[in-house]
């Protein structure tokens, strides 16, 4: 959005990360927690967009559905079904949560992908809070329900007893490092698919005929990001599932 | 958009003075209370959206549409039972049929037979008397003509003999062909 380094004739200008600045909606004044920004403008498009497929689409509440309601039951059978084989029986209740962070995160890829738009998701501040929200629901759900056997699920009861404490600190370390991977997977792959858009669509800037190979490795690289985009909502929701069954499900170990 | 302000207004660290990265924006600590704030709110949004309305909504069309499938699919099976059903006693009235017509048929054979019979001996009977009466006159006439050969051959023998010059009495001549006549 913001290449204003123009001004700077001459040479190889690409700024690949400028894209991802934040900034207000009106006026240059500073930042502060609730400035309307660039990311409430696309954040508010996301939940427009989600109005739009989930409740607008169904209004008509048809047994013979319509294109939009079609799509709108996709989403619902698709998310739910995860969630019953996945997180178990007993997860179904987490559905409208699970179905919450899916539909964000999935509008925020797309809508990221549209040209000149912001992607909320490809900042780590967002995914670090979604995954942390994940992280926070399985360990108190989990907590709540099971009580101190919980923490059993970092006793190995299946493995010979000497190894059993060796693993438990292998469990306790990766339980941790979870929401980590969690949030980096999803901001890492959506930052470095635009980022490389971004470079190329400067390399095009700069070749004049060129350009017209930067420019097939833009719409291959779209395409690309248009499956990442996809595969990375369907990733974080069916871990938040796997992570989901460990708080509700039966002991699995 | 004036760059300069952004430097002097809101002297961040995160921006250059032409409003460009440095380095990687998503490591900006002067943006994240933002970011995490329009989060919060878009998730609660997005969660009483889909909860309160847009899932309880997918869910009752989706029972919706599988109760009115079950019962369509109940419904089929029961007009397709009425259906064998139909046909079965469609069946088994024209079983019927075919029984009782054969039945009729039999009878109707046995009837004609049991005519055709009485007729025939009656025929039988008709033609044995009309034998019998041919038979008699057969006879009469055989016994006719054999009178008139022995009157023939008598006169022709009485003729034969005057002819060759006999004088022979009538009555000798006859007794000699009607002994003839019997040998």
């Amino acid at each position: 959005m913001a290449t204003t380094g123009e001004e700077h004739a001459g040479g190889l200008q690409i700024h690949p990360m400028d894209q991802f600045v934040v900034k207000p909606l009106i006026g240059d004044g500073p930042i502060q927690w609730y400035t309307p920004t660039n990311v409430t403008l696309w954040m508010g498009i996301a939940v427009l967009a989600l109005i739009a497929l989930m409740v607008l689409s169904t209004r008509r509440r048809a047994i013979v559905p319509s294109r939009g309601q079609s799509v709108a039951e996709l989403f619902y059978g698709f998310i739910y079904k995860m969630v019953d084989d996945v997180a178990g029986h007993e997860g179904v209740k987490f559905f409208p949560y699970v179905m919450t962070l899916f539909m964000f995160v999935f509008l925020s890829n797309m809508l990221g992908l549209i040209p000149m738009s912001f992607s909320t998701t490809s900042h780590i501040a967002v995914t670090a809070v979604l995954a942390a929200m994940v992280f926070l629901t399985v360990t108190l759900v989990g907590l709540y329900r099971k009580g101190i056997g919980f923490l059993g699920m970092f006793w190995v009861s299946s493995a010979p007893l000497i190894l059993r404490p060796v693993l438990a600190l292998i469990e306790v370390i990766s339980y941790f490092v979870r929401p980590l991977s969690h949030s980096i997977r999803l901001g890492g792959n959506l930052m470095a698919g635009h980022a490389v858009i971004k470079v190329f669509a400067g390399f095009a800037g700069a070749m004049g005929v060129f350009s017209v190979v930067p420019i097939a490795a833009i719409t291959a690289i779209y395409g690309l990001e248009l499956l990442v985009a996809a595969v990375q909502a369907y990733v974080f929701t069916i871990l938040t599932c796997v992570y989901l069954r460990d708080a509700v499900g039966e002991a699995h170990h | 958009m004036s760059t300069e302000a952004v430097v002097e207004g809101a002297a961040s660290l995160c921006v250059n003075e032409h409003g460009g990265a440095i380095g990687m924006p998503q490591l900006c600590a002067d943006w994240m209370p933002n970011q995490i704030f329009w989060l919060l709110v878009t998730l609660v949004v997005i969660y009483f959206v889909l909860a309160k309305i847009a899932l309880p909504r997918i869910g009752a069309v989706l029972a919706d549409r599988k109760s009115t499938i079950t019962n369509d699919l109940a419904a089929a099976e029961e007009l397709k039972q009425k259906a064998v059903a139909a046909e079965k006693a469609y069946n088994d009235a024209l079983a019927n049929a075919r029984t009782e017509a054969a039945k009729i048929v039999a009878q109707a054979k046995a009837e004609i037979q049991k005519d055709l019979d009485a007729a025939t001996a009656k025929a039988d009977t008709e033609i044995s008397a009309k034998a019998a009466e041919s038979e008699k006159s057969i006879a009469a006439i055989r016994d006719g003509a054999a009178a008139a050969v022995a009157e023939v051959a008598k006169d022709v023998a009485g003729e034969i003999v005057a002819a060759l010059g006999g004088g022979a009495d009538a009555k000798a001549v006859q007794a000699a062909v009607t002994a003839r006549l019997k040998g």
